[in-house]
């Protein structure tokens, strides 16, 4: 795999200025808990080192805008043109275009390597909050442009970004009714998109491994259907194996090691929920109620499994141990719940809900408080968390049938389109790559 | 379409129609003719008739016989996988037709609309896939002979976005997956 093969290093070399003596004000922050935050406005102009340093400056412009908690600024109202890390910026020039922070930086080549090197600064307080280099192959300049967002996102946020990440999803061309379904790879940010099958099967649901750069999704040719594992580094693919019926909706344990997911058997078409051990291949059964059980998703302490029931008539989301005891009822609204994904931070669980003629990306407390439904529309499903559980992907139909990607964030205030050209759907969000 | 109908079926009964050429061999043996010729029609006062309508139709055992003469799909309410009142008598049908040809085997295919998740519509569409199942099996088809499998919202036959759309992919199919006659 191309992708994975690249090498990154990242040189934790804060680069000092003799600043420490600067009076200690109080550092801007950026509440990422309010709804009505106004985004920060921030200075990102161009990187020294011709283009590459511009497209690098305009990667980590974007990154921050799309989060909704930035406003970067126009870089034609900059009047500082000077700027390098080498040196303090004029923080009145700064000032007076009223940015709160702003990012500057260098890129050189040393020996066939890409070295970035860039600063964070707090302008009104006149003070470095950041100061780091980072080292890569030349074709990995958008990495280093969504680790250097990613540092800037924690520093002035306090919690992990999510822009070095990668989204799998199923790009589906082709009229509907007769749609090919590929498995394919982009960056969380749309770039570098390829395919990972040739479409000969309908692929659908990819879900990444929380621990490697492996992905499990089930695949539906006219007369049988099968959940493989697929790993990105290598391409190798494996199937769970037969089950007496059609199987489907896998998703990992935070650890890694197991993968729940459904059967519908072939005598009886009722659907329940199993826990393969990916080492030994040993298969349990959670659920065996009457009703459909599908959709199971692990807290991310691996001791719950969040999934969807139409137990009590319609579909709702229950909680149950990850033995399959104690399942509970947590959603008591009107309309259906299905697509339960617990948060990387375990705080939420994000679902569709269908009410009144549309639908709905929501979330809600794994105690059955705080529901909050983030969008509506036509038709939204399938939402997938940023790994630091502030940002959701999601998938968008519209009436004239075309399917897009979107992201929201938990206020439901920053709601944007992925800029992936093409349909797309069943968005999987990876970790943060290493 | 006839004719090449025809030719199939000469075809299939080749064997017996080469032991009837091996016959032919053998002269026939002449008999006497006895009756006059036939005087010559007069010429028509008025245009004939036109001629009468030929209906052509499927081959009885064959898919095309299944499909258009009993109904190869049945539909649903939303969200709901018990067989609707219309469905019955065509699942009826369906039943009597395979008890009928027992070499045929099918597979029910499961289809939903797609106001519904993915994940949740697999399972429904197994549901219904289901439903025709246990109807053609409690009417005296040996379960042996059928497979089923969902394909949720994946196959829609009405491409179209609305209710109606949603109705026509709201349905279990029944296809005929071996054992019919060549149409």
């Amino acid at each position: 795999m191309r992708l994975l093969s690249l090498i990154l290093t990242m040189a934790l070399a804060t680069l000092s200025f003799g600043l420490a003596a600067a009076p200690a004000r109080a550092d801007i922050t950026v509440n990422v808990n309010r709804g009505d935050v106004q985004p920060l406005p921030i200075a990102i102009p161009a990187f020294n080192g011709g283009q590459v340093g511009s497209e690098i400056a305009g990667v980590v412009s974007a990154d921050l805008n799309r989060s909704g908690l930035f406003q970067p600024l126009d870089p034609s109202t900059f009047t500082e043109h000077d700027l390098t890390t080498a040196v303090q910026p004029r923080f009145a020039a700064w000032k007076a275009i009223n940015a709160q922070a702003l990012v500057n930086g260098d890129v050189t080549t040393v020996n066939g390597q890409l070295q970035v090197s860039f600063r964070l600064w707090d302008v009104f307080a006149e003070q470095q909050l950041l100061g780091l280099q980072f080292t890569a192959n030349p074709e990995n300049w958008r990495r280093v442009a969504h680790k250097i967002s990613d540092a800037v996102y924690e520093r002035l946020t306090g919690e992990k970004g999510y822009f070095d990440t990668r989204v799998v999803f199923v790009a589906e061309t082709g009229p509907r009714g007769h749609r090919v379904k590929r498995l394919a790879i982009m960056d969380q940010d749309g770039a570098n998109p390829s395919y990972l099958t040739d479409g000969s099967t309908d692929v659908m649901t990819p879900r990444f491994s929380p621990t490697s750069q492996e992905i499990t999704y089930m695949s539906l040719s006219p007369d049988s259907s099968a959940i493989y594992l697929l790993n990105l580094d290598t391409v190798r693919r494996e199937s769970l194996g037969k089950f007496p019926g059609e199987v489907f909706a896998p998703r990992f344990s935070p650890d890694g090691s197991k993968v729940a997911f459904s059967v519908a058997t072939d005598r009886g078409g009722n659907t329940d929920i199993f826990l393969m051990d990916l080492r030994t291949h040993a298969t349990t059964r959670l659920t065996s109620d009457p009703a459909i059980d599908t959709s199971p998703s692990f807290s991310p302490d691996g001791t719950q499994i969040a999934f969807n029931s139409d137990r009590s008539g319609t579909a709702e989301i229950y909680i149950m141990n990850a033995d399959g005891s104690n399942p509970h009822r947590i959603s008591f609204g009107d309309g259906k719940y299905t697509d339960p994904v617990w948060s990387p931070t375990g705080e939420y669980i994000a679902f569709t809900k269908q009410t009144g003629g549309q639908f709905h990306i929501g979330i809600i407390k794994p105690d059955g408080s705080d529901e909050r439904l983030l969008t509506t529309s036509y038709l939204d499903e399938a939402p997938t968390w940023a790994p630091n559980g502030r940002v959701l992907m999601f998938s968008r139909e519209s009436p004239d049938g075309s399917h897009k990607l979107w992201t929201v964030d938990v206020t439901g205030r920053v709601l944007q389109p992925v800029p992936y050209p093409g349909n797309a759907t069943d968005p999987a969000w990876s970790p943060l790559l290493q | 379409m006839l004719n090449t109908k025809t030719a199939l079926r000469l075809v299939l009964i080749g064997s017996a129609a080469a032991s009837l050429a091996a016959c032919a061999h053998h002269p026939k043996p002449a008999y006497p003719t006895t009756t006059p010729p036939p005087a010559p029609a007069p010429p028509a006062a008025t245009p004939p008739p036109p001629p009468g309508p030929v209906s052509e139709a499927p081959l009885p055992g064959s898919t095309q016989d299944f499909v258009v003469n009993v109904g190869d799909r049945v539909y649903f309410d939303f969200d709901k996988y018990d067989i609707r009142a219309d469905a019955q008598p065509i699942l009826a049908a369906q039943a009597d037709w395979l008890k009928k040809y027992p070499a045929v085997m099918v597979r029910i295919e499961g289809n939903c609309d797609e106001r519904g998740t993915r994940e949740y519509n697999l399972a429904l569409g197994a549901r219904r896939a289901n439903a025709v199942r246990e109807f053609l099996v409690a009417h005296g088809v040996d379960a042996s002979r059928i497979t089923t499998i969902s394909y949720g919202k994946e196959k829609p036959i009405d491409p179209g976005t609305g209710e109606e759309a949603d109705q026509h992919n709201r349905n279990a199919h029944t296809a005929i997956i071996s054992g019919a006659r060549p149409g």
